[in-house]
């Protein structure tokens, strides 16, 4: 598969803040990206660079083969750009904003309403209403569709999500889907780790750097250790016994459980924790083997790199 | 579980914006000392009965008791009772650790010794100590909105409302924020916590969810999924936001 | 482009704010300018202490009162009560006529008339003084005429010209229209700007193939047209309201308004690249351009009376310069040939600015 994104050694600081600390991956085409990571990771300041918005002090990136330094005019011919704050103009109307940002690219809604129609038949029985009247999930929707407007080749979205509720997020990433059918390459960013494992690939980014780059699965599956999930009577106090048992490597809260990773052999932790829970005189102790997701990876990856 | 002390305590609660009906009959009640979870789709109207039950808002009709006090009677009573953080929490940058702590207390009403203790305190206890004269804005937002909490937390309120504490942050930080929740909620102070990620509804020992300005469904997390018939609390909230659209 | 220009007149109609400050303002501006805060006087009150009550005492009186400038608050008995009169403030000016005034002035030409002024108000004092003077020399030179006697005394006979009445209007609303211009079109301009950095829709266009010119002139535009619906109410009110004539050419007011016009927005245009949010803008469009235009253009201080520094920082205030071509066309009535300095002195700002203006706006984001 083709290249579409290749970045290269790329370093980034604002005053004495180092935002992004050589940074290397590539994109292949028509593929879905995604860039998890905390606030103040460097994500937005990667995408700033990505889109030609800022100049990175060293390294390179080519999109489509196009130097986003030397010909900034092409390349944003060919990408369509979702800021992390939703790029609408909040006293025009969807109709309005959505006709602007096509004069701007010098095209119009009908010629490209094919590629929008998924997204615009949701928003359609409000366009005659202020983009600032609009629930969170359908400006969401509607700067989806400003951006796409213009039949890009390349989607970046600077954190689409964050701040919208579960059910507009789970829509959004069905449209995602779709565009990534029509041959859209899509680079999308969250904090939202449940996220990561609708992309084909992830990179996990913290404090400027990537701690890994691999497809959600491989991710998964290089994680390193055993996972239990425990449960009891008394979940408040449980984490902090926990964090004395000595087959313990790592504690944290996770959902309705608390998720333990131990180096040790499975069955043999079990049951010394079953049996020190005991001693501690917790009743209804549920112990479960349990496969890690995205976040316990993560969790993994910044406790080895000592980045927090 | 024997009878828990009432907090709050909600009745027919209803707001309307002119023909608008953002709150629809609310009716429910949170203990003293739970971490209750308000949850709901964008616009389901969880900020306006927020607003209302802190006192920065009069509900059209219906009774809102917070800490013993009628909200549409005593809103300014209540703003005593309650801490307040909002996803943008309200510090200010441009003033050191310190001098927030000073300000919040002052706010208050905390006598300078009061505020000289609590600021020691939170200090000690978020390992911030040799942050204590730096300006705001030179702190990693994890720090601040733990430093948020712990100045809603200033006056040691009956209840503390927090409105997406955790919007994106990292998720050691998060869940050392909920550290600090649990230990409040452990003393005593009841805390009412919106979020949009629901692994942290979880952590919550009920939770409300509301769609369309109802609640929709209220109990215990474990109650609810097996209400639901679903797996996570994700797929509970999918289900009732789903089925209005 | 055009969509630009749509959008921006969309946002400007759909704001009340912006429509207030655009139309509202500048009206109130002229009128406020106009009628409350005027130099003029009018009915001043004042007191007379008359020792002498006789004929020409009772002329000089009737003369003053009824040159409406001045109000008889009341006759005083005496001088002891010339203190207590201004003390409560109910006068501005006391008017003492010595004992025997019309027989001294008849047998010795010398009669002593005291004029006492209340000086808390130093202009107000100075202009009372004025008319006072004015009206009483008037009356002793028509007399001497009379009396065909050979006047000792030099009468200084001053002309106003352009202004014979003296009418502070004139003077203000250049001032006027130099303020709301520069208002309207350098805050609005970066304000409207700065306002799409803080939204992030500016992220969004630099992301996209639309020039930096075609941003810069689409959010000029309106503001262009509406600067010029400003200006001609601002001449239609001086014209009909103020009685204010235009004795020179409207089409060269006009050409050079819109080359101040243009400076104007140029400089908006360079603050927008220096400020992050809208208050910044708002603020240094307040502190650079509004006060100074206010106070060193000569628009109410006379740029002479100025300390030497300020009279050098007056120099390059591109307000002051269009100050002067505008009395110049509107109350001379003279021609480009007297005022073409002037003119090529904003003309070169209005380059500068430009060139800046583009130097600086960037085709990425600042930092």
């Amino acid at each position: 598969m083709s290249v579409n994104i290749h970045i290269e050694h790329l370093v980034k600081k604002f005053q004495d803040v180092e935002a992004l600390k050589d940074i290397s991956f590539d994109v292949e085409k028509g593929s879905l990206f995604g860039i998890i990571g905390p606030d103040g990771a460097g994500k937005t300041t990667l995408f700033r660079i990505l889109t030609s918005l800022i100049l990175a002090d060293e390294g390179k990136v080519m999109v489509d083969g196009i130097d986003v330094v030397k010909d900034y005019k092409k390349l944003r011919q060919i990408i369509g750009y979702m800021p992390g704050r939703f790029s609408l103009y909040m006293d025009l109307t969807v109709e309005e904003n959505l006709n602007f940002y096509a004069r701007i690219f010098h095209t119009s809604l009908s010629e490209n309403y094919d590629l929008i129609k998924d997204i615009y038949e949701q928003i359609e029985p409000f366009k005659n209403r202020r983009a600032g009247d609009l629930s969170g999930g359908m400006k969401q929707k509607l700067a989806l569709s400003c951006a796409l407007i213009h039949k890009p080749k390349l989607l970046v979205l600077d954190e689409p999500t964050t701040g919208v509720d579960a059910v507009s997020r789970k829509e959004f990433w069905e449209l995602l889907k779709k565009m990534q059918q029509r041959g859209i390459t899509i680079l999308v960013s969250t904090p939202y780790m449940d996220e990561a494992a609708l992309c084909d690939r992830v990179s996990l980014m913290q404090t400027g750097n990537l701690l890994s780059v691999n497809t959600p699965q491989q991710i998964v599956n290089n994680f390193l250790g055993n996972l239990l999930a425990v449960k009891t009577n008394n979940m408040y106090t449980l984490l902090s016994d926990l964090e004395r048992f000595d087959g313990a490597d790592r504690v944290y809260r996770f959902g309705e459980s608390i998720h333990l990773v131990s180096q040790r052999p499975i069955d043999e932790v079990k049951q010394s924790l079953r049996d020190f829970l005991s001693i501690k005189a917790y009743q209804k102790i549920e112990i479960e083997n349990k496969q890690p997701v995205i976040e316990d990876c993560f969790l993994a990856l910044m406790e080895k790199t000592g980045t927090l | 579980m024997s009878q828990r002390e009432t907090i709050i305590e909600v009745k027919d609660l209803v707001k309307k914006f002119g023909s608008f009906t953002a709150n629809d009959r609310l009716t429910f009640d949170v203990y003293r000392g739970e971490i209750f979870g308000f949850l709901g789709a964008n616009g389901a109207g969880k900020t306006t009965a927020m607003k209302i039950l802190s006192g920065l808002s009069r509900p059209t009709s219906g009774k809102v008791m917070v800490a013993g006090i009628d909200v549409s009677h005593h809103p300014e009573k209540v703003k005593r009772k309650i801490g307040y953080m909002s996803q943008f929490f309200s510090l200010y940058n441009d003033m050191t650790v310190k001098e927030n702590f000073r300000f919040y207390g002052g706010i208050y009403g905390l006598s300078a010794k009061k505020i000289r203790e609590r600021t020691q305190f939170y200090l000690d206890k978020l390992d911030m100590k040799s942050y204590e004269n730096m300006l705001l804005k030179n702190i990693p937002l994890g720090w601040k909105q733990k430093l948020a909490f712990s100045l809603a937390n200033i006056h040691n309120p009956d209840i503390i409302f927090l409105d997406e504490p955790t919007g994106g942050v990292d998720p050691i930080t998060r869940r050392q924020f909920w550290e600090l929740i649990y230990e409040a909620a452990d003393q005593g102070t009841t805390v009412f916590v919106t979020t949009h990620y629901m692994d942290e509804a979880e952590y919550c020992e009920r939770v409300s969810i509301m769609s369309e300005g109802q609640i929709k469904a209220l109990g215990k997390p474990k109650a609810l999924k097996e209400q639901f018939g679903a797996a996570t609390m994700n797929d509970v909230f999918l289900k009732i936001a789903r089925n209005v659209e | 482009m055009w969509a630009f220009i749509k959008k921006e007149f969309l946002h400007i109609f759909r704001d009340p704010r912006t429509m207030v400050i655009l139309f509202g303002l500048p009206l109130a501006q002229v009128l406020l300018f106009g009628f409350a805060i005027t130099n003029d006087i009018n009915n001043a009150h004042i007191a007379i202490l008359d020792h002498s009550k006789d004929v020409v005492t009772r002329e000089i009186t009737r003369k003053l009162l009824s040159s409406h400038y001045f109000l008889l608050n009341r006759y005083l008995k005496s001088d002891a009560d010339i203190k207590p009169a201004f003390r409560k403030g109910e006068v501005k000016e006391v008017l003492v006529f010595e004992r025997d005034f019309a027989r001294k002035l008849q047998k010795e030409g010398v009669a002593k008339v005291q004029i006492l002024l209340d000086a808390t108000e130093p202009n107000t004092a100075n202009i009372l003084d004025a008319y006072t003077r004015g009206i009483i020399n008037t009356y002793v030179l028509q007399r001497m005429k009379q009396s065909a006697a050979i006047p000792i005394s030099i009468g200084v006979q001053n002309k106003m010209l352009y202004n014979p009445q003296l009418k502070s209007v004139y003077m203000f609303v250049p001032g006027v229209i130099t303020v709301l211009l520069m208002l309207v079109s350098a805050m609005m301009t970066s304000i409207s700007i700065t306002r799409e950095k803080e939204l992030g829709t500016m992220e969004a266009l630099l992301a996209s193939p639309v020039k930096p010119g075609h941003i810069i002139i689409g959010k000029v535009v309106p503001y262009v047209v509406l600067s010029f619906i400003n200006l001609i109410s601002i001449l239609l009110l001086s014209v009909f309201v103020f009685g204010m004539p235009i004795q020179g050419s409207i089409g060269l007011l006009l050409a050079e308004s819109l080359l101040f016009l243009t400076m104007a927005l140029a400089l908006g245009i360079l603050i927008s690249t220096v400020s992050k949010t809208q208050q910044q803008a708002m603020l240094l469009s307040m502190f650079a351009l509004m006060l100074p235009t206010i106070l060193l253009s000569g628009f109410i201080f006379p740029v002479e009376n100025m300390p030497v520094v300020l009279q050098y920082l007056s120099d390059i205030m591109p307000s002051r310069w269009f100050i002067i071509i505008l009395k110049n066309i509107m109350l001379k009535g003279v021609g480009i040939t007297y005022f073409w300095k002037e003119t090529l002195i904003i003309f070169s700002m209005a380059l500068l600015f430009i060139g800046l203006s583009i130097k600086k706006f960037s085709v990425r984001l600042e930092e």
